[in-house]
């Protein structure tokens, strides 16, 4: 009955466990530091205190409630919200340019979840052990050892989690305060969804998802590969010195020169396996660049320990080009930056961080807008005058409260009706808005079609406004 | 990566060959959809408890989830939930934000609350949404009015007066205008006299023979125009009689008049037929004290406060 029908193969391959052996050298020591230097960051900035007059006393806050961001001396309104754009279009030039020079140098050492990965594959070697002794304790059956050492892993895992969690929360309010109030169960419900979210995610993305956000969730490292070419530095293994004709073999005894390796015709990898046990994405590196690739650079300490103790020349696994590689007489691996692209990318990072640098630093202290009431377009009063009526709207932006004074130019002051309001008080982070009107005689007012309002705040009579109006007037 | 992990499995079919080979492929749901598919059933059964649901004999059922509001006469209501309840405890969750402002509003007097910046503020929204519901179906949005209709509150012309005591009594006693039509007591002649005098008052072209006889009649006893208007024209604000010197014109249409003559005829059809429709509702009953007083510094600010 079954004949002629196709076979159909299961398209997602279930996950291999990778237990990565922890390894020593330049990369593992770059990497350790980028951990610290961003956990460091990340956990205690919400933590490190300074001095405001009209808010919490805290570095980094980033106030919802009152629609702004503080961040040390800057206070940042919705309204600067193409900082924000700039802000993201830099980071993603200076994305484009590493990726163009160095390759995946993001995904390697300074992508989250690498960090938070690293972090975790740490805690679970300091319980459980070295590579071998987790592979043992994950081949054997349930017992009470195995239960103990994994209980106490998972458990790490989720408070770490949790602490990540919180630590994000307490960006967005005064950190001391929400803590408390967190565990007396006082915050919006916001607060603890945001906290259990993130620590789900954290404990399924750094100890089970793993490599495989890497491979089959982010997208940030399929659209690196394309800013690949051939000049752009890679982790590469010298298949031409490691293979050579024979291909590797292992260092039994009469093969432990490289004269005597040279004669067999065989390469300087001594098919060790280190660099493929120590690969946190569980790749061999030797099968040539592949996508789950994230160059953490792990396997070149790996293989450079073993050169040096084979009494081998280094960089048999190192950073190279392919174009390098691909020729018959390498040369020492070097940056190749003189490349439009790569010079593009540098000039447009450049331009757009002066042009974010000017507009934070030219920012004005308060923001203000006159529009003409319309509904009417004019007034006749009793005696034949007209007037019109305008909306003065001025949002302080400032820490402290401030006087503005409005004026109007080229009319009478006697022509501007302002009520009580000719100098206003703002308070710090509000806005207020001020009916003005102003009154011209009939052939004035036939004659004029714009209005120039002049605000000037008390403190920095510098920085006044000018904002242009219209005077509406059909006879 | 090995093969070994590369699970291979035969699509079944349903058993039946038609002509001998034919077959049909027994392909299932996926699973996930098929769970997705039960979670969904679950997830209206406990929709159907919770939320009114179900016709059930002439009514239906309302489900568990109560909703409480306080309704305007201030009794605490409960009902099954309804989106017009939700509406309702919406509005008061409202009225609770503007609280402090309306209190603030009433423990002030009419000149501090124009002195203070906030609270002007406060009032141009809240007047503004309040004047919308209320006022704006006859003054117009702006306040702009409709002349032979309704008066502009945004001009210094003031029937009754406008300072913040003369609106706010306004707005909570409504007013009356009555002009008596005097076509049925003097003839056309000296109507038009009269209108050709009250031309004169605001500079419009007119007839100055006719205005002079027209003055005089003005100031007799016969018209009696003065006893409300004053013996200059200038009107009297405790009666709501109009000042007819000023440009400003509300029952005669004379601004959408292109020649003189047809500005004079304009006031003489006033004159003949007179006015009763100057009736201004009072709101005294229909708003709360603070909402009166919102809407009296509200309209205060409109006519740039004269």
């Amino acid at each position: 009955m079954n004949t002629g029908l196709e076979e159909q193969i299961g398209v997602l391959q279930e996950r291999l466990p990778v237990f990565t052996r922890s390894v020593k050298g330049v990369f593992r020591r770059f990497k350790t530091g980028v951990l610290l230097l961003a956990y460091a960051m990340f956990f205690l900035l919400p933590w490190l205190p300074w001095y405001r007059a009209d808010a919490p006393s805290q570095a980094v806050l980033f106030d919802l409630p009152g629609r702004r961001f503080l961040v040390f001396d800057l206070t940042v309104y919705p309204q600067d919200v193409v900082w924000l754009a700039l802000l993201l279009f830099i980071a993603a030039s200076v994305l484009f340019f590493a990726t163009a020079l160095v390759g995946r140098a993001f995904c390697g050492y300074f992508c989250f979840q690498t960090l938070w990965t690293d972090f975790f594959i740490w805690i679970e070697a300091k319980i459980q052990g070295e590579r071998p002794a987790r592979i043992r304790l994950y081949r054997q059956p349930w017992g009470r050892e195995k239960l103990l050492k994994i209980g106490a892993t998972h458990l790490i895992w989720l408070l770490a989690s949790f602490w990540t969690g919180m630590s994000f929360v307490l960006y967005f309010g005064y950190a001391p305060d929400l803590l408390t109030s967190f565990f007396t169960g006082q915050v919006a419900a916001a607060a603890y969804i945001t906290v259990a979210a993130i620590t789900l995610g954290t404990y399924f993305a750094a100890g089970h998802m793993r490599e495989q956000i890497c491979t089959y969730v982010c997208p940030y490292g399929r659209f690196q590969s394309v800013m690949y070419d051939r000049e752009t530095l890679a982790v590469h293994y010298d298949a031409q010195r490691g293979e050579a004709l024979h291909g590797r073999a292992s260092a039994r005894s009469g093969m432990r020169t490289r004269e005597e390796r040279r004669v067999r015709g065989n390469g300087d990898c001594i098919d060790c396996g280190l660099c493929v046990q120590v690969c946190p994405a569980g790749i061999d590196i030797r099968d040539g660049l592949q996508y789950p690739c994230i160059s953490c650079g792990l396997c070149i300490d790996a293989c450079n320990g073993i050169m040096d103790s084979m009494g081998f020349p280094r960089g048999l696994i190192r950073y190279d080009s392919e174009a390098n590689l691909a020729s018959a007489q390498t040369t020492a691996p070097r940056l190749h930056w003189k490349r439009l692209k790569v010079i593009g990318y540098g000039v447009s990072i450049v331009l757009m961080t002066i042009y974010l640098g000017y507009s934070i630093f030219s920012r004005s202290s308060f923001e203000d807008a006159v529009t003409q009431i319309r509904q009417p377009l004019f007034i006749q009063l009793s005696n034949g005058d007209i007037r019109n009526r305008y909306q003065v709207r001025i949002t302080n932006k400032q820490a402290v409260a401030e006087f503005y004074r409005i004026q109007v130019k080229g009319v009478p002051a006697s022509a501007v009706e302002l009520g009580n309001f000719s100098e206003v008080v703002v308070k710090p982070g509000r806005s207020v808005t001020v009916l003005a009107s102003v009154t011209l005689p009939p052939e004035v007012a036939a004659r004029t079609r714009e209005l120039t309002f002049v605000i000037t705040p008390r403190t920095r009579p510098e920085e006044a406004h000018r904002d242009v109006a219209g005077f509406h007037y059909t006879p | 990566m090995s093969e070994q992990h590369l699970q291979s499995q035969t699509v079944q079919t349903t058993g039946h060959a038609w002509d001998g080979d034919l077959q049909e492929f027994n392909n299932p749901l996926p699973t996930w959809w098929v769970y997705t598919f039960y979670v969904t059933i679950v997830f209206a059964l406990v929709y159907w408890v919770i939320y009114p649901s179900w016709p059930f004999g002439k009514g239906f059922l309302t489900g568990f989830s109560d909703i409480s509001y306080v309704n305007k006469s201030g009794e605490t209501v409960t009902s099954h939930w309804n989106t017009r309840a939700l509406l309702q405890e919406d509005l008061n969750e409202a009225a609770e934000m503007q609280k402090p402002y309306f209190s603030k509003v009433a423990a002030s007097s009419f000149e501090q609350i124009a002195k203070d910046a906030e609270l002007s503020g406060f009032v141009q929204s809240a007047g503004k949404a309040l004047f919308t519901d209320n006022c704006a179906p006859c003054h117009q949005q702006g306040g702009q009015g409709v002349v032979s209709f309704f008066p502009n509150l945004t001009d210094d012309d003031w029937l009754y007066g406008g300072s913040y005591e003369k609106i706010h009594e306004t707005l909570i006693n409504g007013r009356r205008g009555y002009m008596p039509a005097f076509g049925e007591v003097l003839n056309a002649q000296q109507i038009d006299s009269l209108a050709n005098h009250v031309a004169s008052l605001s500079g419009i072209a007119h007839d100055a023979n006719k205005a002079a006889a027209g003055r005089a009649l003005f100031t007799s006893d016969s018209a009696a125009c003065y006893y409300c208007h004053g013996d200059n024209g200038k009107g009297r604000q405790e009666i709501g009689a109009p000042n007819l010197t000023d440009k400003i014109w509300l029952w005669a249409n004379v601004p959408a008049a292109e020649k003189a003559q047809d500005k004079v005829a304009a006031i003489r059809s006033v004159i003949a037929s007179g006015l009763s429709k100057g009736v201004m509702p009072a709101w005294g009953e229909r708003m709360t004290p603070d909402e009166i007083k919102v809407l009296t510094v509200y309209v205060h600010q409109l006519g740039g406060a004269k």
